[in-house]
């Protein structure tokens, strides 16, 4: 091994405004760990997650010579489409990294990924120090088969503070000053909301918000086990009709059905002053950071939970988005190697050093009193936001589009995209989504 | 004989796999079950099917209309020998040799409402929801389908023009003709053949985009851009639905296989007679 492993990734660079943070390398750089590599991981680019995960490989293998981990990395959407072709073709990595939820339950139907419920039976000790929340989206049928790693990011309501200075406002306190506040920017030539539009999963974020906020995680719940017309009730309408009355009042962004997230133009528009608000995911923190000049290092940026809705019977608390990410083992691979991933798991993957590095970056992980570890930087008060979000929330929803199959989060999507162009009613997306409900 | 070879092993034995894969429930992962008609009663009644055909002939249909002049004009303007031609022809070819992927993230980049050239020329015009509207965001992907490829045709076209002989514009030129005139009567009707070729590239062509249109919409606004074989990924690769994705995928072949037969019947009667017959 000539050049340490960092320098050779980071070397694949990031070219484009379209993969700023979100991906940086081309096609997938393979990389071959220590000397005797045995299991093998994928893994995504895109810095600096990519240098945590990277950095957790080598010290892995610099402790293990004998049987250590082969890597590759793929850019996020090259890695969506290659990790479930190689499955279904029977070649998957020994350790198949994920976002758990509906994908990981397609997975353990195809019996492709090994039942972990006993092992974390026998590892108690390592269980209980993860955030009891990371665990919903690697349980399938009762069983957990999935290890729930690396960092939280839930959805935040992100705003700039120079914007409310000047037109006069405080931050949304529920669903009503949302509406009036829409009409405050608009007058002062100030887009109320970002958005990034054309990408469909950010149009979501909102959905899940007004659902939990108006009928509480019961909701979304119903239609995730999958009962008959559960898309039809009266807090899912009346959620969808609020939707499209803030669409209708130019609540959001000109033009905001060509904007992608991916080139992270949604957040360019917040941090240069032309939106007000946007509704993300705690992953945006580091890249405006990175990208805003001054945005977020000079105090610009504020952000808060999502607002109650008045007469809503969701829990102030709840929030949605990633609980954390999921790391399966191959039902495939070689008892050697399902060992090697196995002890990867336990000393590697959560351990302090790794939790140092999480840190280091601004994101938390998901590990309980890793807060103590913030200290005084100009990022603590973010990271402390984002702990306790995610450890006081009564639920953690996990995205939808995670959370369902593959096939119904699809047309979720789809529909999605229509009801913010205004071209079905709530009732006809209830209707579209009926139908593929348990599917 | 290689040839054969190679076209039964990576062209008859897929489409034979397809063809079974669409009597057959398959998320891609697990096992895969013979589930008879179920794909293709599930495509066929899916008002998505209608769309996607019609959305996926009127790229075809508009892009053909938009190319086929651009490029006629183009390549007979290209035709001359002077050399200020020879190096406009390699201006224009350059589209053709940029990936689609790249024209689309830069079209994309640069229709952006925000931060696109509209905003940064401070052009008020050009600020639009480009991809946001349905008529704005086809009228993109023919656009940006055309700039990608009329270099091609032009090329085509300009090889075809150069094949019909001298003499003929030379008798034309004793009558009296002048240049719209001969062009309408020698330069048009020499071209039928190559015409007839460029155009059958184009449907077949046409009939496949995927890539660029992938990239720049996604198939939508809504499902305002989702061609027949966008429909096939997304239900394939997104959903997970092999059978259904392997019967559009059978249906397209048919919709191609059709469209050249018909294009070699509208050309094909006399195909074997000399153009340059009578000079």
């Amino acid at each position: 091994m000539g050049l340490p492993l960092g320098a050779a990734l980071a070397a694949c660079g990031s070219s484009g405004p379209t993969q700023t943070g979100a991906g940086g390398g081309t096609g997938s750089t393979a990389t071959s760990g220590g000397a005797g590599g045995k299991a093998t991981y994928w893994y995504l680019t895109g810095q600096p997650n990519e240098g945590v995960r990277t950095r957790a490989v080598e010290r892995f293998n610099k402790a293990n010579p004998s049987g250590g981990l082969t890597t590759t990395t793929f850019q996020n959407d090259a890695f969506k489409t290659k990790i479930k072709t190689a499955i279904g073709a029977g070649e998957a990595p020994t350790i198949i990294w994920g976002w758990g939820g509906g994908g990981l339950r397609s997975y353990v139907q195809a019996g492709q990924v090994d039942d972990l419920t006993s092992w974390f039976d026998q590892n108690a000790a390592y269980k209980d120090r993860l955030f009891p929340s990371s665990f919903g989206a690697a349980t399938v049928d009762g069983k957990i088969y999935a290890v729930p790693v690396e960092s939280v990011t839930p959805i935040v309501l992100y705003y700039d503070k120079r914007a409310f200075e000047k037109v006069g406002a405080q931050p949304p306190q529920e669903w009503g000053d949302i509406m009036d506040l829409v009409k405050k920017f608009n007058g002062a030539g100030i887009a109320p909301f970002s958005l990034g539009g054309q990408s469909r999963w950010t149009n979501m974020m909102w959905l899940e918000f007004l659902f939990d906020r108006i009928g509480g995680p019961e909701v979304f719940q119903a239609i995730y086990d999958g009962e008959k017309d559960a898309w039809n009730n009266p807090a899912a309408i009346d959620g969808l009709t609020k939707m499209q009355e803030l669409i209708k009042a130019n609540g959001f962004v000109k033009g905001f059905s060509s904007i992608t997230a991916d080139s992270n133009a949604d957040q360019a528009l917040l941090y240069t002053g032309r939106a007000a608000m946007m509704l993300h995911g705690g992953w945006t923190y580091g890249s405006m950071k990175a990208d805003g000049g001054d945005f977020v290092s000079g105090g610009n940026l504020g952000y808060m939970n999502f607002p109650p809705v008045s007469g809503g019977k969701g829990d102030a608390s709840n929030t949605v988005g990633n609980p954390a990410q999921y790391m399966s083992i191959s039902s495939k691979a070689t008892a050697e190697e399902k060992e090697i991933a196995k002890k990867f798991f336990l000393t590697e993957m959560n351990s302090d050093a790794q939790s140092k590095d999480w840190v280091g970056i601004t994101q938390v992980p998901i590990v309980k009193g890793v807060d103590a570890q913030f200290g005084s930087g100009a990022d603590a008060p973010w990271q402390k936001f984002v702990y306790d979000t995610a450890s006081n929330a009564k639920s953690f929803q996990q995205s939808w589009d995670q959370a369902l199959s593959p096939t119904a989060a699809e047309v979720l999507l789809d529909n999605i995209a229509k009801l913010f162009q205004m071209s079905i009613t709530p009732q006809q997306f209830a209707g579209n989504l009926n139908e593929v409900i348990g599917k | 004989m290689p040839a054969l070879l190679f076209f039964v092993a990576f062209g008859v034995i897929p489409l034979i796999g397809v063809f079974w894969l669409s009597f057959t429930t398959w998320d891609g992962l697990g096992e895969i079950r013979m589930s008879g008609f179920d794909s293709w009663r599930a495509v066929l009644t899916d008002p998505g099917l209608p769309h996607a055909l019609w959305v996926t002939f009127l790229v075809t249909a508009l892009s053909w209309a938009v190319q086929t002049p651009a490029s006629i004009l183009l390549g007979t303007f290209l035709a001359g020998f002077q050399r200020y031609r020879a190096v406009l022809s390699v201006v224009y070819f350059i589209p053709l040799l940029l990936s689609s992927a790249a024209i689309a993230i830069t079209f994309k980049a640069l229709l952006d409402p925000n931060f696109g050239l509209g905003a940064g020329l401070g052009i008020p015009i050009l600020v639009q929801d480009w991809l946001g509207e349905p008529v704005l965001a086809f009228s993109v992907v023919i656009f940006v389908v055309s700039w990608q490829f009329i270099p091609f045709h032009s090329l085509i076209y300009q090889g075809g023009v150069r094949q019909i002989p001298r003499s003929m514009y030379e008798a034309a030129e004793l009558d009296g003709a002048g240049r719209v005139r001969m062009f309408f009567s020698i330069t048009l009707p020499q071209l039928k053949y190559t015409i007839i070729t460029s155009s059958t590239l184009m449907v077949a062509g046409s009939l496949v985009f995927f890539d660029l249109i992938f990239v720049l919409t996604a198939g939508g606004p809504g499902d305002t851009t989702r061609v027949l074989a966008l429909d096939m990924y997304k239900r394939g690769y997104m959903a997970n639905l092999m059978g259904p994705a392997s019967a559009i995928a059978v249906i397209l072949v048919l919709v191609g296989l059709a469209l050249a037969l018909l294009l070699r019947r509208i050309g094909g009667r006399d195909q074997t007679h000399s153009q340059l017959e009578g000079v």
